[in-house]
């Protein structure tokens, strides 16, 4: 018992990335304050930089064998390092796509950029995280970082408004997750997610005894389900979507699902796999009214950013479906939609930043009108990415799709699989609104797009990702499926 | 002696204070950060609770970061709130409502 709380620094390289990270956080804060205003386009750069390094790193550490360290607290495995790959990689892009709309919109400032590192350094704690405190610590870097992001556009009443409901609902989420995990450390005497697997693996779980497991298990995954968004803990997300800067809500629709299903993974399935049979009941509630709401709410939408939240709450309840099949085919199936929506939501806002201006903030509808006039390729991008989002083969978002429902009804679940494909059919109709409206409908306004080379190069890039990674998606299912 | 269960009772009575706190208040968002406070007590009440009838530290460590996290929390909640005061004059909760929902 005295060992348990050795340090043994021969060990740290596993955390090598985070380190890095932390550094550099350090490091761009502080040279921040130095640089007069015409270098302030240096924090941008050195901020891609030190994403790339620690993406390097982090990709050098795929392949090695499991590893933990910080006597339990911190594991390094396929699954962390390829999430982190990509957590770096998509926030690396949505930074690209963020800086133009902060130049126009006057948000540039170098707190904007270490805030972003910050989260991301909070995301890559949570997906290495293998104790509960690990987690939560993780889970609260990024948090409090992102409430502040939000805030950032602070003459904006919006935002002020977004990001007060997003502190409020964030903390009611981490008061729930904490009261469960209490009880989890209550009944199993460790925090530690190997020592509560081995205990859920050998409790009865009938008994009256391991009761308190199952009522902290329902308190976690309220937790977990506030922090995905799904309903009925939803409410948040429509309001911090719409209220906040574009540009941040291009990031928190993004990046942070990644983490959230990460924290999914650790403390569920490789925790308290053992009490699947519990929590995939909760699931099947929580992702079958995600996909319902989702996909009738977003119908009376007129905002494109409260669209894509409702499209997001349905797109969560298919990730939910993956995890409630209880197999290591329907988890993997589950991450490759997380990486499908990631790269769907990145290229969907990225064309909405695309149409903003200064002074102007085209985030209705009706913005999109005679788009394709205007801008035939950019019409062009937004007509896959809704196609993709609508599950149209050949695009990506069909697969995606088509594997989940594939895994519930080999898991024995039609029912449910009928139902998510009716309300993935309704929700088709408010994706061709959008095209139709691109396509069908003449502009009231001017819709010159005035985006930066790299930022339209990029966006191409990742839309056209789209449509390839759907016609050649061996390598991201056999990926998917390689990280369980 | 008070035993395990009077500190899981206690706690989870102020665990529901400060849920149904937040949920019927709608005065004033201090209030909220009050609620909230209220819960974290009970998840620490409940950690060194169960540490110290377990033998195990690592529940009172727990608590150490929950504290800390709680500081910096209400240090960026109340940072929000004068944001809000600023551009709308007013904390209420009834202000809060632009945004639909």
């Amino acid at each position: 018992m005295n060992n348990m709380y050795t340090f043994d620094t021969s060990t740290l390289w596993a955390a090598l990335p985070e380190i890095f990270l932390l550094s550099a956080i350090v490091v761009v804060l502080l040279l921040d304050l130095f640089l007069t205003k015409p270098f302030k386009q240096a924090t941008y750069y050195l901020t891609q930089i030190s994403l790339f390094i620690t993406g390097v790193m982090a990709f050098n550490l795929i392949d090695q064998p499991q590893t933990i360290i910080f006597s339990g607290s911190f594991i390094l495995d396929n699954m962390a390092s390829v999430f982190k790959v990509f957590m770096i990689g998509s926030t690396m892009v949505a930074m690209v796509y963020t800086r133009h709309y902060l130049i126009q919109h006057a948000l540039f400032r170098g707190e904007y950029f270490v805030l972003v590192l910050l989260s991301v350094l909070g995301m890559m704690v949570m997906v290495s995280g293998y104790s509960l405190l690990t987690l939560y610590l993780g889970l609260e870097i990024l948090s409090l970082s992102l409430y502040t992001l939000i805030a950032i556009a602070r003459e904006r009443a919006g935002a002020v408004e977004a990001a007060l409901k997003y502190f409020v609902l964030g903390a009611i989420a981490s008061g729930l997750l904490l009261y469960g995990m209490s009880m989890i450390y209550g009944i199993s005497g460790s925090i530690n997610i190997t020592d509560i697997a081995n205990f859920a693996a050998n409790a009865d779980l009938a008994s009256r005894e391991t009761l308190i497991l199952n009522f902290g298990l329902v308190f976690l995954v309220i937790g977990i389900a506030f922090k995905l968004g799904a309903v009925p803990f939803h409410m948040w997300v429509p309001d911090v979507y719409q209220g906040a800067p574009t540009s941040v809500t291009l990031f928190l629709s993004t990046v942070p699902k990644v983490a959230a299903v990460a924290m999914l993974v650790r403390i569920l399935v490789d925790g308290l796999g053992a009490m699947h049979a519990y929590w995939a009941d909760l699931f099947m509630v929580l992702a079958v009214l995600s996909i319902a709401l989702g996909s009738v709410v977003a119908l009376m939408q007129t905002n494109i950013k409260r669209l894509l939240a409702y499209s997001t709450i349905s797109h969560v309840g298919f990730i939910m479906l993956g995890f409630v099949t209880g197999v290591i085919s329907g988890y993997g199936a589950a991450v490759f939609y997380v990486f499908v929506y990631i790269l769907m939501s990145l290229a969907a806002f990225g064309i909405v930043i695309l149409l903003n201006k200064k002074g102007f903030e085209a985030d209705q509808i009706s913005d999109f009108k005679g788009l394709s006039k205007h801008s035939p390729w950019f019409a062009l991008m937004m007509l896959v990415v809704m196609l993709s989002m609508a599950g149209v083969p050949p695009f990506i978002g069909f697969y995606a799709k088509f594997f989940i429902l594939q895994q519930v009804i080999s898991a024995g679940f039609v029912t449910l699989a009928v139902v998510a494909v009716v309300f993935a059919v309704i929700s088709a109709y408010y994706y061709l609104q959008i095209i139709k409206s691109m396509y069908f409908e003449e502009s009231d306004k001017d819709i010159t797009i005035v985006a930066p080379m790299d930022m339209q190069l990029v966006l191409s890039i990742n839309a056209v990702l789209i449509l390839v990674v759907g016609i050649f998606p061996d390598f991201w299912i056999k990926l998917s499926l390689s990280l369980f | 002696m008070v035993s395990l269960s009077d500190y899981l009772i206690l706690s989870s009575v102020i665990f529901c204070i400060g849920l149904v706190g937040i949920f019927v208040n709608r005065t004033n968002i201090i209030t909220l950060l009050m609620c909230v406070e209220l819960i974290l007590a009970a998840v620490n009440t409940n950690f060194i609770a169960f540490s110290h009838f377990l033998g195990n530290e690592a529940g009172q460590i727990f608590v150490f970061f929950i504290l800390t996290v709680a500081a910096a929390e209400v240090a960026i909640g109340l940072a929000i709130l004068t944001l809000l005061f600023r551009v709308r004059g007013s904390i209420d909760v009834d202000v809060t409502n632009s945004l639909k929902g």
